[in-house]
């Protein structure tokens, strides 16, 4: 499998993800520049980094969503290869509409950078396959737009299709006080309906090495790894 | 020439919570009279087309493309010659 890391202008997540997939998943990686395009057969998986690309100018993710390598990630989503969202990353799903919804700033106002707990809900993804259902994990999360907003009937559409993949959860599971962001349904990170496409607002790359104490957060690439090479066919269920 | 005056403001039901903060200290500094306040963003748009109905045309685009999200924002502008 080769892995891609698009860069745009002020990506900051980039390089730990490259990292992560050179050092640890020890796979062939390129960073892709996003005045690029490629084609879909190029990459299996594609990662959209964290860090505020653009600026957060205009609304974040809105300008990286319009360059012109999105419309090489739309196509390639749209074959099926996997495309992973982080932080920022997440943000540029949403605006290019891979993903539903929007970003709101946090309930507090607040940049927040902190390690949180998620609850993986859904292990019936390419993406979280080595987790156990409900299980609590750690991961760090570093943003200031991440409440997740999407009006009455996508909300019910994503529960109802078992999309919501992660959730802010407290240390004893306790959802009531844990979401930083404001996030609806304590929402931490959804998938698309055919499941090759997931956003998240944590950074699993920043725990995916025991040198930073947290290995929670290589499960994800470590799944989806998996799923890859064992050639399954795609999709959630 | 024209200039489109661009409003962009979330929908009804969405949570702002900047709005919230300023109407606290708005509150707190004593302005009893105001009983609420939305906060929104503002663009000033030059358009070079021949008549008011294309720049309206480009406006509309402009706004549903790019800067509004209509996840969560509405829009409107007013067009005058510039």
């Amino acid at each position: 499998m080769k892995c891609a890391v698009i860069q745009f202008a002020g990506s900051s997540g980039d390089s730990d993800c490259y990292h992560v997939c050179k050092n640890i998943l020890e796979k062939p990686v390129e960073y892709v520049f996003y005045k690029e395009s490629f084609a879909p057969e190029d990459f299996d998986l594609i990662i959209l980094p964290g860090g505020a690309s653009h600026g957060d100018y205009l609304r974040p993710g809105a300008l990286a969503a319009r360059s012109k390598v999105m419309k090489s990630v739309i196509d390639a989503a749209k074959a099926k290869k996997f495309v992973l969202g982080i932080g920022n990353g997440f943000q540029i799903l949403l605006e290019a509409g891979l993903l539903p919804g929007a970003v709101l700033i946090n309930k507090d106002l607040k940049f927040f950078s902190n390690d949180v707990f998620v609850r993986v809900e859904n292990t019936d993804t390419p993406f979280t396959s080595l987790f156990k259902k409900g299980e609590m994990i750690r991961l760090t999360l570093a943003c200031k737009y991440g409440n997740y907003y999407a009006d009455t009937d996508t909300i019910k559409c994503l529960k109802a299709d078992n999309r919501i993949v992660f959730t802010y959860c407290g240390e004893n599971g306790n959802t009531f006080e844990s979401n930083p962001t404001g996030s609806l349904e304590n929402i931490a990170g959804i998938v698309n309906p055919a499941g090759n496409v997931l956003g998240l607002m944590p950074h699993p790359e920043r725990c995916a090495e025991e040198l930073l104490g947290n290995t929670d957060g290589l499960r994800i690439f470590e799944s989806i790894v998996r799923y890859i090479e064992r050639g399954k066919t795609h999709g959630i269920s | 020439m024209f200039l489109a005056k661009v409003y962009i403001y979330y929908k009804t039901g969405v949570l702002d919570p900047q709005s919230s903060a300023i109407k606290t200290t708005i509150a707190d500094c004593g302005f009893d009279k105001v009983s609420d306040i939305e906060t929104g963003k503002f663009y000033n748009v030059k358009i070079d087309v021949a008549d008011k109905a294309s720049a309206e045309k480009v406006a509309t685009e402009l706004c549903e493309k790019i800067l509004s999200n209509p996840v969560i924002e509405d829009y409107k502008f007013e067009i005058m010659e510039a």
